[in-house]
């Protein structure tokens, strides 16, 4: 009788001390759901890139369209908002399930700690694109997007800590084959959300 | 068994005052309307257990105002952490006891 209650205090203890610092309602469906929009959208530039019919030159120097050029940035654009809005509508419903707010203040940490390196890698990749060093844009953004999971791992599922540290790898690993770039990021954006958000789907979401 | 016992602290012999210690332990602190958020209690439950760890010394509440709303912060006190991590300690012995 007693030990049922103790057992009770330390499993309340652990619970308390996990929602109250982790934002756990992050969805695991949206990570395989924005994986697969990655993955569209690297196909599409894939296609528009090297089978454009104005489309120059090899894998080192690529030589582009204005077209294309304005084709890939509505690709990139879209893959982005999608996945932003699937993460929501997926994160907000599975708080609800949980009777959590998705405004609260381990979300509002979670969001400023994966901002902070997203947005510096942000800002130093618009710097490069604005003096023409594209070859490590793409590497870089494997790193700071990887280094924005890191950070953000703290305050939410502990899993995302190694999806962080996948896409690191990654980024530096491409910057050795900067020709490859698309290649690394369908596999970094891809098909690492993918597999991890498979992941979580089946450890937290399922029940 | 009787020095386990004695670490099985009174002052978090109940949910909502163990969830208020739990929550502060792993937050440099909390709001009012988090922690009732995060344990579901009314206005006065809430309180009269603060108010409660306050008098064992174990939190500290700090009352500011955020613009014109008054705002109240609960800290744990260094002492209430380590009261706090022994009673966690004397539950688990309590558990692998038996």
């Amino acid at each position: 009788m007693e030990n049922e209650k103790y057992l009770k205090d330390i499993q309340d203890i652990k619970q308390m001390m996990s929602q109250s610092s982790r934002f756990i309602s992050l969805s695991g469906l949206s990570g395989i759901l924005a994986g697969i929009y990655s993955l569209i959208g690297a196909w599409l530039a894939y296609k528009t890139i090297y089978f454009d019919t104005s489309t120059m030159g090899s894998y080192r120097t690529l030589i582009i369209s204005y077209e294309a050029v304005v084709k890939l940035f509505i690709i990139a654009a879209s893959v982005i908002v999608l996945s932003i809005v699937t993460g929501l509508v997926l994160s907000l419903k599975k708080a609800k399930k949980a009777n959590e707010s998705l405004w609260n203040p381990t979300s509002k940490r979670l969001l400023i700690n994966f901002l902070i390196p997203l947005l510096t890698g942000g800002f130093f990749i618009i710097f490069l694109i604005e003096k023409e060093i594209l070859s490590l844009v793409a590497p870089l953004m494997l790193i700071f997007y990887g280094m924005a999971c890191l950070n953000a791992s703290k305050y939410t599922l502990g899993d995302v800590r190694y999806l962080g540290i996948t896409l690191i790898i990654l980024g530096l690993l491409s910057t050795w084959f900067l020709g490859y770039g698309l290649l690394f990021w369908a596999l970094g954006f891809g098909v690492c959300h993918v597999v991890y958000g498979a992941l979580m789907y089946f450890k937290y979401d399922r029940n | 068994m009787k020095n386990i016992i004695q670490n099985i602290n009174k002052a978090f012999d109940h949910r909502i005052r163990l969830g208020i210690m739990s929550v502060l332990m792993v937050n440099e602190s909390a709001d009012f309307n988090m922690l009732k958020e995060l344990l579901g209690v009314t206005d006065g439950n809430l309180a009269s257990h603060t108010k409660a760890l306050e008098t064992e010394n174990y939190i500290m509440i700090e009352k500011q105002f955020i613009g014109k709303k008054p705002n109240t912060r609960y800290i744990a006190t260094t002492e209430g952490k380590k009261a706090f991590k022994e009673h966690i300690e004397a539950l688990e012995k309590l558990l692998s006891k038996n």
